[in-house]
């Protein structure tokens, strides 16, 4: 897969009949070595810096003093975190469960609708993940507004934003996600596997249990953790369709910055950092054993099918 | 729409069977679509025609007042313009910080391809608000931000609440969505093409330029898209790095949608936004498709 990559090396090195020309060679090299490492420092810089000052003994959050866990502590102990992380979870779990499951649905269900169905469902799809979302959520705050509003007056209930307002919200992102991944992995599956299941007789419904899913579950998996990490940490769409009492972490944290980053502030941040890097490593475990398992294809894991998907 | 009614009627029970299936597992994802997709959008399009109510929301009406008073009024038009710019800048920005990125990881990385990457997929894959924060701890004037006005000797000079801030927060942001479409493509490369220009005598850059970046085009070509039309509508950067001062498109929906609640003319906004959009990626895609007859780059 990669052996050109071994003679082109192989050269890069070797003086050249016609290095007149390729005298730059060696700085366009380092530069390019050089630019890599700044970017990745770029990357990382901020994502340390979190972590490094939420064990910041100061008061201030912008100034280094010395080592304390302190904030840890008090950042359990807050009551508005407590909440603020139950709810957190309360969105996501359902979210990413719900979103999963019909994504994959869709998927099975697609391969065997007409293609013009199935053009228009990927139209849809594109549309969900490419119009801003600061877009869709204040559209669905109206559309939820309005008829919650109806439905009121007509009936005197009393509906309002919260927890599944929000969690219908995530899952239109979350099931988009879902259908593109578990699609990409059906699209590359081997279909000889099918074929001889249905050549010995197995029922349709014995072929998906005992070929499709566990080829597809790779893609299922990675669908779940990336709707449960996208629903977890997203801020633009839960703060607009949640209601009193459902805030969720990063509402907490943007309303501490807000008023100035504080030791606690990053504590939290540091803790959802902590989670979401577990879940993608649990990810990246449970792919490359999967692959190894099902001999299926995912080069890279978890990580390889998001740089792809993208 | 989640039916599939127009296929022929099942001549046994088993093909009725079958579309029965076919149905129940499109349908959940469908009703979604449906309903928080097409809904919220068509709404938004019939809301632009109407007028606030009283004490804020919509009431109907047909009118086209709302898109008057924004084309008319320079005031209303200045978030346009500054999302428009700022998100070409912070496009161009990403591609000159991830071209040669994503070029070193497809040709130079060898090995440690899988690695780099996976080190670009963590940060995209951690919460977006506390990376974008934590530049207030590092620009402050605790800290870089300071150290620079210490520097230049302006004990005034400030980064964050600058439009340059949230170009940073745009462009760090952003970057792994550009960088990934681009290593992809650069992957693919025939190696060979290079070596073939190389040995022709060719220089550097005349081969990066023949060879090279035609052979990106695809990849740069749905970077670009993957990161211009989230940063129109960025809200959380701006809101965060910019206090607020750098007014772009998402500020000024949030503005008209919740502190004003004037829902028909955030519409209209929210209708132009989407527009203005549009007209940009396919501009850009036309542009950069001119004179490659027949061999048109596909956007998705």
């Amino acid at each position: 897969m990669t052996s050109p990559a071994i003679p082109v090396a192989a050269t890069a090195k070797a003086p050249r009949a016609t290095s007149g020309v390729d005298h730059w060679g060696g700085v366009v090299e380092a530069w390019l070595r050089i630019h890599t490492g700044l970017v990745y420092a770029f990357l990382y810089t901020p994502v340390i810096v979190v972590v490094l000052f939420a064990f910041n003994a100061n008061r201030l959050a912008t100034t280094w003093t010395g080592f304390s866990t302190e904030w840890f502590g008090r950042a359990l102990g807050d009551q508005v975190v407590q909440a603020a992380l139950q709810n957190s979870f309360s969105v996501a779990l359902p979210a990413g469960i719900l979103a999963t499951t019909f994504g994959t649905m869709a998927a099975l269900g697609l391969q065997r609708v007409p293609r013009k169905f199935r053009l228009g469902f990927d139209a849809l799809t594109y549309v969900s993940i490419i119009v801003p979302e600061v877009v869709i959520a204040l559209s669905t705050l109206v559309l939820f507004a309005s008829t919650f509003g109806i439905i009121n007056d007509a009936t005197g209930m009393r509906l309002q934003l919260g927890i599944p307002t929000i969690i219908a919200a995530q899952m239109l992102f979350d099931i988009s996600i879902v259908l593109l991944l578990v699609r990409a992995r059906l699209s590359g599956m081997d279909r000889t596997h099918v074929e001889a299941s249905y050549d010995l007789y197995a029922t349709p419904w014995r072929t998906f249990r005992q070929i499709t899913f566990p080829q597809l579950l790779p893609a299922i998996v990675a669908g779940f953790l990336l709707s449960f990490t996208f629903s977890f940490d997203d801020y633009v769409i839960t703060s607009f369709v949640s209601g009193p009492g459902s805030s969720t972490l990063p509402i907490f944290i943007f309303g501490q910055v807000k008023r100035g980053v504080s030791p606690e502030t990053n504590a939290v941040a540091t803790m959802m950092l902590a989670l979401t890097l577990a879940l993608l490593v649990i990810g990246q475990l449970a792919l490359t054993w999967g692959s190894r398992k099902s001999g299926g294809g995912t080069t890279g894991g978890m990580a390889g099918m998001i740089a792809e998907q993208a | 729409m989640a039916t599939t009614s127009s296929k022929p009627k099942p001549a046994g029970g088993r093909r009725g069977l079958s579309a029965l299936l076919t149905t129940v597992l499109v349908f959940p994802a469908g009703l979604w679509y449906l309903v928080l997709l097409v809904a919220p959008l068509a709404i938004v399009v019939v809301f632009s025609f109407g007028v606030r109510a009283k004490n804020g929301g919509y009431d109907p009406a047909f009118t086209l007042d709302n898109y008057i008073r924004l084309l008319t009024s320079p005031d209303r038009l200045a978030p346009f313009f500054t999302s428009l710019w700022m998100a070409i800048a912070g496009t161009i920005g990403c591609l000159l910080v991830g071209l040669p990125l994503a070029y070193f990881i497809a040709t130079r990385a060898r090995k440690r391809k899988g690695l780099l990457i996976l080190l670009l997929v963590i940060p995209f894959w951690t919460s977006f608000l506390i990376r974008t924060y934590s530049w207030l701890i590092i620009l402050g004037k605790d800290n870089l931000g300071g150290l620079i006005g210490t520097v230049i000797g302006d004990p005034n000079f400030r980064i964050l609440g600058t439009p340059f801030a949230v170009l940073l927060g745009l462009v760090y942001g952003y970057l792994p969505l550009m960088v990934f479409p681009l290593y992809v493509t650069l992957e693919r490369m025939d190696r060979t093409l290079v070596e073939a220009s190389k040995d022709l005598g060719a220089a550097r850059w005349a081969t990066f330029r023949q060879i090279t970046l035609p052979i990106a085009l695809p990849g740069l070509i749905t970077g670009s898209i993957l990161v211009f039309i989230p940063m129109m509508g960025e809200y959380v950067i701006p809101a965060i790095l910019g206090y607020g001062r750098t007014f772009l498109m998402g500020n000024a929906l949030v503005d008209a949608f919740i502190q004003t609640r004037n829902w028909p003319y955030g519409s209209a906004m929210a209708v132009g936004l989407i527009l203005v959009m549009l007209v940009t990626v396919s501009f850009y895609v036309w542009f950069v498709n001119r004179g490659r007859q027949g061999r048109e780059v596909s956007v998705l």
